[in-house]
């Protein structure tokens, strides 16, 4: 019964592109479900407690990741804790108090070219700067401060982008109400800001954990766990191998077994950052 | 009364004080970016040069033969090295785009709302995944395959060195797959970006909803993707841990079934136990790869202005 010509005409040129569009979305979705599948496939069999409480040892016939874990928890903490006030403080200057003119451009230029740089140039120069330079060799910290430069402008502009969203209004009445204005920026903006910068901080978590190329050149590939409390505060100066370093490592032993294991480990935690990322833009969409 | 008055006038100053405070430490923190850029630019080219100088700049940029371990006669040539990341570049790029374009137009021109709802977190944990993972299943699923495919082609070749699978095509479809998620969503937001309006007239005039997607919307939309594929090479030539296992890792003229050395694959593989000139070579390998960032850096800076204007 339909009457319209519009629907009748079907050009074969349509049936194709449909054709095309239709399979390059569902290759896409393929081979997302069939890495997740392959990796947890052959992985998860292989997580067990010894897997993630153990390390590597030939004396005790042991192998596990707990020291890598271990790092890369160091690696998240201290790197955020010196990341997060930096990139959100380099925002609120962006965005609060400084005039568009020169500083801004080249503030702003600079950003997006630290958000380019591929991450093996960034291992070289922390190897060389921070390693040779400044002493560091391989070390935690060397490694900490690496990710830092890494994550900065992702943590600047996702702060920014929140900044952008708070309304004008808000920062009139503080200011028209006598407050000074990081009073304003504490009380007002910061909190209203606060999903937008805690989503910049939760995908920086995700490129941490997944980055190997800085790593291996900066952090080293260190895998034990302290032995004393002591060690806990030495470690910061010792080399530790995050997750991926570790599966880089397997990789090139040819040790697929223990590979599989870290990278379903890994996978894991990308999966549940992007959850967590989804719920905040959700509850933020909520406000 | 006079007491109070100068009390609260002295809060003032002390408020004064920790707001110019506030604005030093936060003015601080903005130029972090600044000084990072600049000395990481200073580092790689001060370490990059030197070998230039001492092996000479025609003998390391466009000679083939890479044999630094050698005692006696030590050659630099990464002309080779070079070469490969630029077709391998390229090839992602020829795969990836057309791929990478059609996904964002099923996602914002022909998908329902519910579900590009669930195509999207699909492009989004893609770009989430490590590179190590996808180099794990480059070995795993994609080297065994290539493989088959090349005992095959070569089947008769008496000449033909086998790579196990190893080799540029490996390396580059990998790369082609990394850079699905840039690709798609620089893509779908300029394909949003396009007004109703346009495709509205477009039916109006009777074209096709095809026709309009690649007469109308998809040109509409050029400068955006344009940005996307020069993001995408952006991520193609500077991807290392990927491809470092999976491409062969042997320096070769890049075709499709050599084993062959990207930029990045040779810092990978040698910056750990390099020494003297070999290593200086290697900064400047790193040179030579920081030189293409930046130069498509300045050309994203460009394009993103460029879009923005047009956006108003």
């Amino acid at each position: 019964m339909e009457a319209s010509i519009y629907n009748k005409k079907r050009r074969w040129q349509d049936v194709i592109c449909y054709g095309l569009i239709y399979l390059a979305a569902g290759l896409v979705v393929v081979l997302l479900v069939g890495m997740l599948g392959y990796v947890f496939g052959n992985g998860l069999s292989v997580i067990d407690l010894g897997f993630l409480t153990k390390v590597r040892s030939t004396l005790k016939g042991t192998d596990g990741v707990a020291g890598n874990i271990l790092n890369t928890i160091y690696l998240v903490v201290l790197t955020l804790l010196i990341a997060t006030p930096l990139g959100v403080g380099g925002a609120i200057y962006l965005n609060e108090y400084a005039k568009p003119g020169r500083l801004v451009r080249m503030i702003e230029f600079t950003t997006e070219t630290l958000s380019g740089i591929p991450s093996i140039i960034f291992g070289m120069f922390g190897m060389e700067f921070f390693g040779r330079a400044l002493g560091l060799g391989y070390s935690i910290v060397n490694g900490v401060l690496t990710m830092t430069l890494m994550i900065l402008p992702l943590i600047t502009r996702n702060t920014q982008e929140a900044l952008k969203t708070v309304p004008d209004s808000y920062r009139h009445g503080a200011i028209g109400m006598g407050a000074g204005r990081w009073y304003m920026i504490r009380t007002i903006l910061l909190p209203s800001a606060l999903p937008g910068i805690l989503t910049g901080v939760i995908l920086a978590i995700g490129r941490i954990v997944g980055e190997s190329a800085a790593l291996l050149f900066t952090a080293g590939s260190g895998y034990f766990l302290p032995k004393t409390a002591a060690g806990y505060w030495e470690k910061l100066g010792q080399s530790g191998g995050t997750l991926s370093v570790e599966l880089y490592l397997r990789m090139s032993k040819g040790e697929y077994t223990m590979a599989f294991g870290i990278a379903a480990t890994l996978l894991f935690i990308v999966v549940v950052i992007n959850l967590l990322t989804k719920l905040i833009v959700k509850k933020l969409r909520r406000e | 009364m006079i007491k109070q008055e100068m009390s609260l006038s002295k809060k003032q100053k002390g408020k004064a004080i920790v707001e110019s405070v506030a604005k030093y430490i936060f003015t601080i923190c903005a130029i972090a970016s600044i000084i990072a850029v600049f000395s990481i630019t200073f580092y790689m080219i001060q370490k990059g040069t030197p070998a230039l100088f001492e092996v000479g700049i025609k003998e390391i940029l466009f000679h083939t033969v890479w044999e630094p371990a050698s005692k006696t006669e030590p050659q630099y040539g990464i002309l080779y090295i070079i070469l490969t990341s630029i077709v391998g570049t390229a090839m992602a790029i020829l795969i990836g785009v057309p791929i990478g374009v059609l996904a964002a137009i099923f996602l914002s021109e022909v998908a329902s709302d519910k579900v590009a709802a669930l195509v999207k977190p699909v492009v989004e944990l893609l770009a989430g995944i490590p590179s190590v993972v996808y180099g794990l299943l480059g070995i795993m699923i994609l080297n065994p395959l290539i493989y088959q495919l090349e005992q095959k082609i070569y089947a008769d070749s008496t000449t033909h060195q086998f790579t196990g699978g190893k080799n540029l095509l490996a390396g580059v479809l990998v790369l082609a797959i990394m850079i699905l998620p840039t690709v798609i969503n620089m893509t779908e937001s300029s394909l949003r970006a396009v007004p109703v309006q346009l495709r509205a007239a477009s039916y109006a005039l009777g074209a096709s909803k095809i026709q309009t997607i690649f007469h109308v919307v998809l040109p509409a939309a050029k400068s955006g993707v344009i940005t996307a594929i020069v993001l995408g090479i952006g991520r193609a030539i500077g991807e290392a841990m990927a491809i470092s296992f999976v491409a062969g890792n042997s320096v070769n003229a890049p075709f499709p079934f050599h084993s062959v050395r990207f930029l990045t694959t040779a810092l990978v593989s040698e910056m750990e136990y390099s020494a003297d000139t070999h290593r200086e070579v290697l900064f400047t390998i790193g040179l030579v790869l920081f030189a293409f960032i930046m130069l498509i850096n300045l050309l994203i800076g460009k394009l993103l202005k460029k879009n923005e204007k047009k956006h108003g």
